[in-house]
C-alpha cells in the first residue's frame, strides 16, 4: 500500500467504514479496442447497511462485486485501491493480498453469493458434506460450525436434517439459493457480497429471500452488498442504493429519499421505466435511447446522449458528485441534478406525481 | 369458464397430465403422473391481450402450449375457430381448416432468443424461411424489402446493417425483437409469448412490451402473455384492456380485467402474489408485512396435489371444507372470476374448523424450478 493511500485511509474514512474503494478500474482489452467496464469508481461502504447496487446488464455491476474480492478473472486487469476494515485489527489492503491470505478473506471476512447456485455445488456431495469440508478447510471447529449451519438453515425456512441428507439436484431452486446463503454465512462473515441472487427464482420465494436476508443482517450485523438490475426488488431490502451507469456510479442516497425523489436524470428515468404494480399504466416509459457501448462510451457525463437535460457542459466535462440539497449522503453525477425533478417527473403510486 | 364471444382459440376443459415415470419405477409398475393442467376452459377473442402469471411449475407454460397447438391435451377440446385442433391433425386434407393453416396461425416467442435463433443464419436469412413458406410466390427482392421493413418496424434501424447481422452480434433485446418479427411474418391469429420479457433488463422490458402492443394493434394479433411477474403481466394486459389469469398447480383460480386482479385480487393466492411484488413507494413499502401470507414457501409436488382445493396447504385462509372439496370458478363481488369458497356468502365453508396444517411425510417439495 502506498503513502498516499494509508494518508488518505486514515485521515478521510469514517469510524464505521467496512469498505473503501477508490478509483477502481476494470478493463479488458478486446480487438475492437480497450474497454473499461469498471471506471474510476470510488465508493465507502458502512459497516452493518444493506447497501442495493443498481444497474443494468453490462453497466459494470457484477465487476464491482468481483473487484471487491479481488475476484477479476483474467485477462481483466483491476487496478486502484481497496481497503477493509475488520471491526478489530489493521485496515487490509485487499489487492495486495497473496493466494493464501485471499482464499482466507474470501470466504472468512467477506463471502459471496451469486445467481447460479447450482453451479456453486458440487453435485457428487452431499449438502452436509459441503459445509462440513468448508468448516474444516478453514480450521473452524467442526461442531460449532455444523450447528451454526444448522440453525441458519432452519432461519430460512429449510428443514436441517433433509437439507443435509441431500444433494444438489434433489432441491428445488429455491432451496438450493437459501442453502447457498446459509453455506456463505457459516463461517461468520462480516460481508456478503450477492450478486442477483435471486434472479433465476420466483417472485414469492425472490421476495420471502429478501425478507430473510434483512432479518440476518439484524440478527447477526452483517454488511450486505445487493446487486442486481431489479430495482423494485432491492427498493424494500435496502438502506441506501448506489445506481450505476456506464460502469461508473452516478448516484447515492438512503433509499428513501432516492425513490422518493431521485436526483440524476438516469435514476429518475430508470424509475419510470421500471413495471410495477402501483404507477398508472399510462406514466411508464421506456428509456429513450442505448446503452453504452464499453468500447465507446460518450465522453463528458456518459449518459448526455440520452439526457433531456444535457447542455454543451455535460459533452465537455464529466460530472463528479454534487451533494444534492447539501446533504452529504445524497449524491448525484450530475450537473444539472436541480433541474432533474421538473424535466423528467414520475409516480410510484397511483395518485401523487413528484 | 373464462368466455368470449367469438373467440379465436376455446379451450374446453383442458387437462394435462404427464406420465413421468422413469425405467426402474416401471419395470415395478409404479407410475408417477405430473397433473400439469386440470380443467381449464378458456377463451381467446380477436385482438386480445390475455396474460398467465403463477410460480413455476404452476402449468402456464403447459396451458399456453394447448392453446397454440404445441401440446395436446389429454383431457377435454381446443379447437381454433370452430374447428377441433388435434382432429385436423389426423384427418389431414379432410378437415375443415387444414391442419398446416392452424400451426401457422398459432405461433410462439420463446424466453430465451438466443436459442430460439439459428446462431450461424444472419437475421435476413432467419427471417426468409416464414415468408419463403407463407409467400413462395414472393421474389428474392421483395422479400428483402419487406424484411427491412419489418426491421425498420421492430425498432432495429438502419435495417440494412441489423439483417446481415448473426444472433451473436444482437443484444438480448435485438434477438427478442427477431424472434417477434419472425413469429409475425407468418400473419399469426394468436402468439404464445412465453416469459418473453423476464429475460430482459427491466429497463428495457416496458419498451419490449409496447412494441409488442404496437404490433397487435397493426396485425391484429392476440397475445397469451406468460410471466412468473405480476408487474409485468399488469402491464402487458393493463394497457389494452386485457385479462389476468393467475394459475395454482395447474388450475385457474383467477381471472379477470388486469387492473381488477391487480388493484382488487380475490383469491388468497392472488393476494400472495401481490405480497411478493416489490413496491417502488417506500411508505406503502414500509406498512407491507415481512413476514409471507402463505403457511408454506415451497410449493408442493404437481405429482400429489393436494386434495380438495390445491392451495389449502398454504391457504392462510384454509378451512377444513377445503381440503376435502374442490371450488370452481365463480363471481365473487368484483368483475373476476375466482376458485374459492370465499366468494360464496351459503358455502359450508364459513361453518367449517380452521385447518391446522398437515405435515404429511409423503408431501415432496416440487423440485422444478426455474
Amino acid at each position: 500500500m502506498s503513502d498516499s493511500s494509508l494518508h488518505s485511509a486514515g485521515s478521510v474514512s469514517k469510524p464505521d467504514t467496512i469498505f473503501e474503494v477508490e478509483n477502481v478500474s476494470v478493463s479488458f482489452d478486446m480487438n475492437r479496442g480497450h474497454s473499461r467496464v469498471v471506471d474510476d469508481v470510488s465508493v465507502e461502504i458502512e459497516r452493518d447497511e444493506i447497501i442495493g447496487v443498481v444497474g443494468e446488464s453490462g453497466s459494470g455491476k457484477s465487476m464491482f462485486a468481483a473487484a471487491l474480492l479481488d475476484a477479476v478473472v483474467e485477462p481483466g486487469l483491476l487496478s486502484g485501491e481497496i481497503t477493509y476494515y475488520p471491526e478489530d485489527g489493521e485496515p487490509i489492503d485487499v489487492l495486495s493480498l497473496d493466494d493464501d491470505e485471499l482464499r482466507r478473506f474470501r470466504w472468512e471476512e467477506v463471502a459471496m453469493v451469486d445467481q447460479g447456485a447450482m453451479d456453486s455445488f458440487n453435485p457428487t456431495m452431499s449438502i452436509e458434506e459441503h459445509f462440513r469440508e468448508t468448516i474444516l478447510a478453514h480450521e473452524a471447529n467442526l461442531e460449532e460450525g455444523m450447528d451454526h449451519a444448522r440453525e441458519l438453515l432452519a432461519e430460512l425456512y429449510l428443514d436441517p436434517d433433509r437439507v443435509f441428507e441431500a444433494y444438489p439436484h434433489e432441491l428445488s431452486g429455491g432451496m438450493q439459493q437459501r442453502t447457498l446463503i446459509a453455506l456463505s454465512m457459516v463461517l461468520k462473515p462480516n460481508v456478503i457480497v450477492m450478486d442477483e441472487p435471486t434472479a433465476a427464482l420466483d417472485l414469492l420465494m425472490q421476495r420471502s429471500i429478501t425478507s430473510l436476508i434483512s432479518q440476518l443482517r439484524d440478527k447477526y450485523g452483517i454488511t450486505v452488498i445487493f446487486i442486481t438490475h431489479d430495482l423494485p426488488l432491492v427498493a424494500g431490502l435496502a438502506d441506501r442504493l448506489g445506481v450505476m451507469y456506464a460502469f461508473d456510479f452516478v448516484e447515492f442516497g438512503p433509499t428513501y429519499d432516492v425513490l422518493k425523489d431521485a436526483a440524476h436524470p438516469y435514476t429518475r428515468a430508470l424509475l419510470k421505466a421500471v413495471p410495477n404494480t402501483l404507477t398508472p399504466l399510462e406514466d411508464m416509459r421506456p428509456i429513450d435511447g442505448d446503452s453504452p457501448d464499453p468500447v465507446d462510451v460518450p465522453r463528458g457525463c456518459s449518459y448526455h446522449p440520452r439526457c433531456p437535460l444535457a447542455t454543451q457542459e455535460c459533452i465537455d466535462s464529466d460530472p463528479s458528485f454534487y451533494e444534492v440539497h447539501g446533504d452529504r449522503e445524497r449524491l448525484s453525477a450530475c450537473h444539472h441534478w436541480e433541474d432533474a425533478a421538473e424535466a423528467i417527473p414520475y409516480s410510484l403510486s397511483t395518485e401523487e406525481r413528484v | 369458464m373464462a368466455r368470449s364471444a367469438d373467440p379465436v382459440v376455446e379451450l374446453d376443459n383442458v387437462q394435462v397430465h404427464f406420465n413421468d415415470t422413469g425405467f426402474i419405477d416401471k419395470l415395478r409398475g409404479d407410475e408417477t403422473i405430473v397433473h400439469a393442467v386440470e380443467d381449464v376452459s378458456l377463451d381467446i377473442a380477436e385482438n386480445e391481450a390475455i396474460a398467465l402469471v403463477g410460480e413455476s411449475g404452476c402449468g402456464k407454460t403447459t396451458l399456453g402450449k394447448v392453446a397454440v397447438g404445441l401440446q395436446r391435451p389429454t383431457g377435454g377440446t381446443i379447437r381454433y375457430r370452430g374447428q377441433d385442433i388435434w382432429e385436423a391433425k389426423e384427418n389431414g386434407r379432410n378437415s375443415e381448416i387444414p391442419y398446416s393453416k392452424i400451426r401457422q396461425s398459432l405461433q410462439i416467442v420463446h424466453q430465451d432468443p438466443g436459442s430460439s435463433l439459428n446462431p450461424n443464419r444472419t437475421v435476413l436469412t432467419s427471417l426468409e424461411v416464414p415468408l419463403k413458406m407463407t409467400q413462395s410466390e414472393m421474389g428474392a427482392d421483395a422479400r428483402e424489402q419487406r424484411i427491412y421493413q419489418l426491421l425498420e418496424y421492430l425498432g432495429m434501424k438502419p435495417p440494412q446493417d441489423y439483417a446481415h447481422r448473426y444472433p451473436h452480434q444482437l443484444s438480448g433485446g435485438e434477438q427478442q425483437r427477431v424472434a417477434l418479427g419472425r413469429a409475425l411474418l407468418m400473419s399469426p391469429d394468436v402468439i404464445l409469448a412465453d416469459e418473453a420479457v423476464s429475460a430482459l433488463d427491466v429497463s428495457l422490458r416496458v419498451e419490449m412490451m409496447d412494441l409488442m402492443h404496437d404490433l397487435q394493434e397493426v396485425f391484429n394479433t392476440s397475445f397469451v402473455f406468460i410471466s412468473h411477474d405480476f408487474a409485468n403481466a399488469r402491464y402487458f394486459a393493463g394497457k389494452v384492456g386485457g385479462k389476468i389469469g393467475v394459475m395454482y398447480l395447474g388450475e385457474l383460480v383467477e381471472f379477470g380485467p388486469a387492473e381488477e386482479v391487480i388493484r382488487n385480487p380475490q383469491h388468497p393466492y392472488t393476494k400472495v402474489l401481490s405480497w411478493a411484488t416489490p413496491t417502488l413507494d417506500p411508505d406503502l413499502a414500509a406498512e407491507e408485512s415481512m413476514d409471507p401470507p402463505v403457511r408454506k414457501i415451497d410449493i408442493p409436488d404437481p405429482v400429489n396435489p393436494p386434495s380438495g382445493c390445491r392451495f389449502h396447504t398454504r391457504c392462510p385462509d384454509a378451512r377444513e371444507a377445503c381440503a376435502r372439496e374442490s371450488p370452481s370458478l365463480q363471481r365473487g363481488e368484483t368483475d373476476s372470476l375466482v376458485s374459492c369458497f370465499r366468494m360464496d356468502d351459503q358455502h359450508e365453508y364459513w361453518n367449517s374448523d380452521p385447518f391446522e396444517g398437515d405435515d404429511d411425510p409423503t408431501e415432496r417439495e416440487h423440485a422444478g424450478e426455474q
